[in-house]
C-alpha cells in the first residue's frame, strides 16, 4: 500500500469566472512509504496546492487522492499525517511543551500520557530543556523544530511539510536539514516536501518532483542517488551535484534541447 | 536614581504650578468667583470631603456598572457577530461609525424613559459607549487569526469549536484587554457628562454644576478635584490593564518577526 497516491488530480480555483485559474492539471503521484519526496517548481506551479490536496485542506476539482489506502478526506479525521509550515505557527499563549501536546488534546489523550509524549518529542528534537518557555522566547530555528515535534507527536506515518526551512538563514537551514533527516530516520516517517530550494530538495529526497506553472503540472521526477545515509560530506560529494544539475535543468526545461544540440552539432561534425 | 528624578520633576512642576496660581491670585487679587486660590480649593476639599466622597461613590458606580455591564454584552454580541459572517459585515461598520461620534448626548433622552431619579439612564449610557469599543475589539480578535493556525488546527481535524476553543478566544484575549483599558477612562468620563444632562443631582457632574450656578467656584472646583482622584482611580485600573495587554501583545510580536 503507498503512502500516498494521486490519480487524475486538476485542482481549478473560481471555476467558469474571469479569475479562473487551473492550478493544477492530470497530476499523477505516488510516494512510497519511507520516502521522502520532495516537490519543486516556481511559484504558480501548484505545489502547495498538490501538498493541500494530500492533506485535504483543499478538495480536487477531479481526480482522486489516496492516503494510506484511505480517502485523503478520511485520513485527515484519523489524522494519519503531520503537516508544518513556512510559519513556525506556534500559540503564543501555549508554553513549548502544551504547542507539542495540541494534536494529542484533540485526540483526547489524558494529561500523564501527553506530557510523557511531549518530553520524547523534545528530546528527538534535541530541546529537551525548552519545554515551558514560550514559544517568542525562541530562535526561528528553534520554533520551526518545536513545530516538527508537534507535527510528529501523534506518530503519524506521514509528514507534510510546506517550504518549513524557507524564512531560515543559510546555516540554521543546513543544520535543520540534517536533523530533519535523522528525525525522520528514527521515527520512519514518510515525508512530502514542498520548496524552491534545489539543494535542499536534492540533500533531502529519494525522488524530485518538477513541476512547472499555468497551468500546474508535474514535468518530469527525478531520482537521487545519494543512499540512505547521508551527511555534511555529501554536500561535497559529485552524486549531489550531479543531482543539483539534473534538477535544474528539468526546471529550465532544457533537459529535451540539450540532447537534440547534440544530435544537430553531431551530425554536423560527421 | 532615574526614577527618581522621574518622580521627582514632575511633583516639582505640579507645586511650582500651584505656587504661582495662589501668587496669581494675590497679586492681582482675583476675585473668589472668577478664580479660586489653590488654598481655598484644599480647604473646601477637606470640609467637603464626605460629601463629595459620597458624590464620588454614585459616579463611580455608575461608570463601574457600566463598565461590566457593556464589556459583557460587549463580549457575548461579538461571539455573535463573528459565528454569524454577514451579521458582523451589517453590524461592524454601524459600530465603528457609532463609536466615532459622541453617542452619550443620547442620555437626554434616554432621561425621558425613566423616572427622575433613576441612574439607569446614565449607566444605560456608559454601558453603550463602553459596549462599542469592546464589541469591536474582540469581534476582531475573535475573526483576524492567523490562516496558519486554522490550517493547523484543520490538518490536526479539529472541530469548528474546537477552533473556536483553542484558537479563536486566546487569539482575543489581548484585544479584551486593549479594549477595557481604553473604556475605563470613557466609562468615567461618559459617567460625569451625562450627569449634565438631568436626572438626580448627586454625582461629581451635577455638583460642579450646582456650585458654579450658585457662584460657589471653590466648592466647585473641590468636586472637580474629586473628579480627578476618581478619574486617577479608572485610569490607574487601565494602566494595570494595559500591562497585562502589553504582555500577550509583546508575545505576539516578537514571534511574528
Amino acid at each position: 500500500m503507498s503512502a500516498v497516491h494521486v490519480a487524475g488530480v486538476s485542482k481549478i480555483f473560481n471555476q467558469g469566472t474571469p479569475k479562473q485559474v487551473d492550478a493544477l492539471v492530470d497530476v499523477n503521484l505516488t510516494v512510497e512509504p519511507g520516502e521522502f519526496v520532495s516537490l519543486i517548481g516556481p511559484s504558480g506551479c501548484g505545489k502547495s496546492t498538490l501538498l493541500r490536496l494530500i492533506a485535504n485542506l483543499l478538495e480536487p476539482t477531479t481526480g482522486s487522492v489516496t492516503v494510506n489506502g484511505k480517502t485523503a478526506a478520511q485520513s485527515r479525521l484519523d489524522q494519519d499525517y503531520g503537516m508544518a509550515f513556512q510559519q513556525a505557527g506556534l500559540f503564543d499563549w501555549r508554553s513549548v511543551a502544551k504547542n507539542i501536546e495540541l494534536p494529542l488534546e484533540l485526540k483526547g489523550w489524558d494529561k500523564d500520557k501527553r506530557a510523557a509524549r511531549a518530553k520524547e518529542m523534545l528530546d528527538l528534537v534535541k530541546l529537551p530543556e525548552f519545554a515551558d518557555l514560550m514559544p517568542w522566547q525562541l530562535s526561528g530555528g528553534m520554533q520551526q523544530r518545536i513545530a516538527i515535534a508537534r507535527a510528529l507527536a501523534a506518530h503519524p506515518p506521514l509528514l507534510l511539510m510546506d517550504e518549513p526551512f524557507g524564512a531560515l538563514d543559510e546555516m540554521t537551514r543546513e543544520y535543520m536539514q540534517g536533523e530533519l533527516l535523522r528525525i525522520c530516520a528514527e521515527t520512519k516517517t514518510t515525508v512530502v516536501f514542498v520548496t524552491h530550494s534545489i539543494p535542499e530538495a536534492v540533500y533531502l529526497s529519494n525522488r524530485v518532483v518538477v513541476m512547472s506553472p499555468r497551468p500546474g503540472r508535474i514535468t518530469e521526477v527525478i531520482n537521487v542517488n545519494l543512499g540512505a545515509n547521508r551527511s555534511e560530506d555529501t554536500r561535497a560529494a559529485d552524486n549531489f551535484f550531479a543531482g543539483i544539475t539534473a534538477v535544474r535543468e528539468a526546471l529550465r526545461g532544457t533537459h529535451a534541447d540539450h540532447a537534440n544540440a547534440g544530435a544537430i552539432r553531431g551530425v554536423e561534425d560527421r | 536614581m532615574n526614577r527618581l528624578r522621574n518622580f521627582l520633576t514632575p511633583l516639582a512642576f505640579g507645586l511650582g504650578f500651584l505656587a504661582f496660581w495662589e501668587g496669581a491670585v494675590k497679586f492681582f487679587e482675583l476675585k473668589p468667583y472668577f478664580l479660586a486660590p489653590p488654598t481655598k480649593i484644599m480647604s473646601q476639599f477637606v470640609e467637603n470631603i464626605s460629601r463629595i466622597w459620597d458624590a464620588a461613590s454614585v459616579s463611580g458606580m455608575n461608570a463601574l456598572v457600566g463598565l461590566i455591564a457593556g464589556t459583557v454584552f460587549g463580549i457575548a454580541m461579538s461571539f455573535v457577530l463573528s459565528r454569524y459572517r454577514f451579521l458582523g459585515e451589517l453590524i461592524t461598520p454601524l459600530a465603528v461609525a457609532l463609536n466615532a461620534i459622541p453617542i452619550f448626548v443620547l442620555v437626554a433622552v434616554l432621561n425621558n424613559m425613566y423616572s427622575i431619579t433613576s441612574e439607569v439612564p446614565r449607566r444605560i449610557m456608559v454601558s453603550l459607549v463602553v459596549y462599542f469599543i469592546v464589541l469591536v475589539n474582540v469581534a476582531k480578535g475573535l475573526t483576524q487569526v492567523k490562516s496558519t493556525h486554522v490550517e493547523i488546527m484543520r490538518s490536526y481535524a479539529a472541530s469548528d469549536s474546537d477552533i473556536l476553543k483553542k484558537v479563536r478566544i486566546p487569539n482575543a484575549v489581548p484585544y479584551l484587554f486593549t479594549a477595557l483599558k481604553i473604556s475605563a477612562p470613557a466609562a468615567v468620563i461618559t459617567s460625569f457628562v451625562s450627569e449634565y444632562f438631568g436626572g438626580s443631582q448627586n454625582g461629581l457632574g451635577s455638583r460642579i454644576t450646582s456650585n458654579i450656578a450658585n457662584s460657589k467656584n471653590a466648592a466647585a472646583w473641590a468636586y472637580v478635584l474629586g473628579a480627578c482622584l476618581l478619574g486617577l482611580v479608572f485610569y490607574a485600573i487601565s494602566v494595570v490593564l494595559e500591562n497585562v495587554a502589553s504582555r500577550g501583545n509583546g508575545a505576539t510580536n516578537t514571534s511574528n518577526k
